[in-house]
């Protein structure tokens, strides 16, 4: 037996014993995703449960190393947990901004020291962070940020504000872009700071947005100190760090396209309006409209599919992979917009048992930030345009 | 890895793509139009195709191929999507050898199969009768008649059908059109009595021909597979046939889109080249994201074929669907972004959405397609 084979009878016997049976059945709302940190939100005792025993093996972040937490495993091994915890429909244990942005760039950029510090509490979902990138100012116009850093010999003085942080009132430490020099071009002079949101000057107001939910905030900094060693990088060489972080920012919002392993599109909508006796949608033009959208996102995960086998073959990240942000977002807001037309009533009650609290409309309404956060579907264009194809301007 | 490209098939494209830049770019298109060549492709092209081993790839070793696989035709077809490359390759072996293949009987095999490797035969598939590709509404006849079969009907759109040796008949030998039961395929010299080709010059330049068949009489052992049960096997050569096609429509794209982005480099109004309007920059980029898109089914579709996976049917369809529409989109967008000089016939770029909107109708459009892939996953 190949060493593979026998690292997937080990995980399928550990997940058996340890992932528990509330934890294998599907995810119906923001409710049942686990956040971890030091005050976790648990709905369900078993939430905490799954999350340690995963945290405690590093399978939180299993290609992370060994050393920091992680769960040291080869990009094989890894696809072989994810092929076993998608076998018995395992929710996914931790939801985390630390995982899937910050720990990246931790691990290029970061001092030995932040890492030992930093990456372990992330594995085991002890510290939840948040990401201190968008201001009032700046936008789509990311680098002309103005939340300040100044340098007061053994810590910096951070002022200023933030915006759309998700989740800030609920984390723990805040990854930050900061201006700690403003004489040059307006990418240079940014720092990348990592702090603690309990302190003194910190505060948030969560934005009530067309959903009915807040999970983004204002953030203030009020004469907030931040020791020098949380510097991470180079002082003033933090933009790099951003876009880098955003890449992977990007990745995961991509993730967004490829849907749930539910029923399809066409199958809900079959099932909601039923057939006419060809066997065909009987609205000719929402069929055309769902079957588009299915092709479409077949045709992507193809993309997504390719570009990994690509980057395993060791041809590298292919320029391919610039379109993801962009279309995997477009393509989540094409389906709420047909979830919307086929469901018809059903998707309009806002409050009631009846309606699910509005789940459906909410999380429609919730897509339609997809196009606008890490990139808007327009900046995401003009990369496509001038980095992968070259056009002037 | 299975969707990445192994050095072997980075060598073959390569390889293809000198070939054809040289031997059949679209200037031999032109050259082959202007001069209403009477054979409408190059002789002496197909023989160097045949030498390179192409017309061997989809065809057994054990009948003269090279058993190479789908993919590795469907690299050749997308080269020649690129150059515009007029051959028999699409007629001939994507579709006539791929159909002897999966249903010839032994005899036809070894009879055909080493000749269509060698590029020594041609052949040509006789299906659509109406305006739009609908095989199951074939009316065209073949009747019983002691030991033989009679053919009466009309074909049309039979793709090289005036210079193939031989032809691929679908008949209605029962039932009445609409049946899905009840067609036969058939093999027919062209030059059988009772047979009248009418070479048609097509919006592409290429060839194509409306056939009639008179009282035409072939033996039982031309029906290839089983009689009245053609259309099962009939459906599977036209899902590996619009694969095939879709492989042709993505080069063919990707090259209209790479002279476009050229041009909007190269073209200088308002003081700036027009590459520098971020109009023009968004729709470059959504095309981009399309031609993704596009490539990634291809390969996903062609590695199906070769892999054998069973119920093809409703990837097929989309992969021709979505070729139709990105190929559609960039080649009227390429029309467009030329400006003036794009509506010009000096100017090479209208070949391509010519050729584009040909290879679109082939075998099901754009809008039949569409809707196979609805029905095939359940709505």
């Amino acid at each position: 037996m190949s060493d593979l084979e026998q690292f997937r009878l080990q995980t399928r016997s550990w997940l058996e014993a340890n992932c528990p049976p509330s934890m294998r059945t599907p995810m119906r709302g923001d409710e049942d995703a686990y956040w971890g940190g030091r005050n976790p939100e648990v709905h369900h005792p078993d939430q905490k449960l799954w999350a340690d025993r995963m945290g405690e093996k590093g399978w939180t972040a299993p290609e992370w190393p060994a050393e920091y937490g992680g769960g040291g495993l080869s990009r094989e091994e890894a696809g072989v947990l994810r092929e076993e915890l998608a076998r018995i429909n395992a929710r996914s244990p931790l939801q985390s901004f630390g995982i899937s942005m910050l720990g990246p760039a931790l691990m290029k950029y970061g001092s030995e020291e932040q890492k030992r510090e930093h990456l372990p509490r992330i594995v085991r979902g002890e510290i939840r962070w948040c990401q201190g990138y968008s201001e009032p100012g700046a936008g789509s116009d990311l680098a002309s940020l103005q939340t300040r850093a100044e340098d007061k010999g053994d810590h910096y003085l951070v002022n200023g504000q933030k915006v759309w942080t998700s989740y800030a009132d609920k984390a723990d430490w805040i990854f930050c872009l900061t201006r700690t020099d403003n004489s040059g071009s307006k990418h240079e002079g940014i720092s990348f700071l990592l702090f603690d949101m309990a302190s003194e000057g910190v505060s948030t107001r969560p934005i009530r947005l067309i959903s009915g939910k807040s999970p983004f905030c204002e953030t203030f900094f009020d004469n907030v100190r931040v020791p020098k060693q949380n510097l991470m990088g180079e002082e003033g060489k933090g933009w790099e760090i951003a876009k880098y972080l955003l890449t992977h920012e990007r990745e995961m919002i991509s993730g967004f396209g490829i849907g749930d392993a539910g029923r399809s599109l066409g199958q809900i909508a079959a099932d909601e309006l039923g057939l006419d006796a060809a066997g065909r949608l009987a609205n000719a033009v929402l069929r055309n409209q769902v079957a588009q959208f299915e092709l479409d996102g077949l045709a992507f995960a193809a993309t997504m599919e390719r570009v990994r086998d690509e980057s395993r073959a060791g041809q590298g990240l292919g320029a391919a992979s610039s379109i993801f942000k962009y279309y995997g977002t477009e393509l989540n807001k094409r389906r709420y917009e047909l979830l919307m037309s086929v469901y018809g009533e059903q998707a309009l009650g806002w409050e009631g048992d009846a309606y699910s609290e509005g789940d459906m409309p909410r999380a429609w309404l919730r897509t339609k930030a997809n196009s606008i956060e890490g990139g808007t579907s327009e900046v995401q264009l003009n990369i496509i345009a001038k980095r992968v194809l070259g056009l002037p301007g | 890895m299975a969707m990445a490209m192994s050095e072997e098939l980075v060598m073959l494209r390569d390889a293809a793509a000198g070939l054809l830049a040289e031997k059949a770019p679209v200037a031999e298109l032109r050259r082959l139009r202007d001069s209403r060549d009477p054979q409408g492709y190059s002789l002496s092209l197909w023989r160097e195709m045949s030498d390179m081993g192409w017309t061997g790839m989809a065809i057994p070793e054990a009948y003269g191929g090279l058993d190479y696989g789908y993919t590795g035709l469907g690299l050749v077809l997308e080269q020649m999507g690129r150059n515009l490359s007029v051959s028999p390759l699409q007629s001939s072996i994507l579709v006539c050898a791929t159909a002897l293949v999966r249903m010839g009987s032994e005899a036809q095999k070894e009879s055909l199969l080493p000749a269509l490797a060698a590029g020594e035969l041609t052949m040509a598939l006789a299906l659509q009768e109406g305006n739009h590709h609908a095989p199951e509404q074939t009316a065209m006849t073949a009747t019983a008649d002691g030991d033989t079969l009679v053919l009466q009907g009309r074909k049309c759109l039979v793709f090289d059908g005036h210079t193939a040796d031989k032809l691929l008949v679908v008949v209605r030998t029962a039932g009445v059109p609409c049946d899905p039961d009840g067609l036969s395929l058939v093999i027919v010299d062209r030059e059988a009595e009772g047979v009248a080709v009418e070479r048609v010059i097509m919006l592409d330049s290429r060839n194509s021909a409306t056939v009639s068949f008179d009282g035409v009489r072939v033996t039982a052992d031309a029906v290839v597979g089983q009689r009245d049960q053609a259309a099962p096997g009939l459906e599977a050569v036209l899902d590996i046939a619009n694969i095939g096609l879709s492989a042709e429509l993505l080069g063919l794209s990707t090259e209209a889109f790479q002279r476009t982005m050229d041009y909007l480099k190269e073209r200088k109004q308002f003081g700036a080249a027009i590459g520098s309007f971020q109009a023009l920059q968004h729709r470059a980029a959504e095309m981009y994201a399309q031609l993704e898109l596009a490539r990634s089914i291809v390969i996903k579709a062609l590695n199906a074929v070769d892999e054998g996976a069973e119920g093809i049917s409703a990837l097929a369809s989309g992969c021709k669907a979505k070729l139709c529409e990105v190929s559609n989109l960039v080649a009227c967008e390429a029309i467009q972004m030329h400006g003036g000089i794009g509506m010009t016939d000096e100017f090479d770029i209208g070949f391509f959405l010519k050729r584009a909107r040909v290879a679109q109708h082939s075998y099901g459009d754009y809008n039949y397609h569409l809707d196979r892939f609805a029905r095939l996953n359940g709505y």
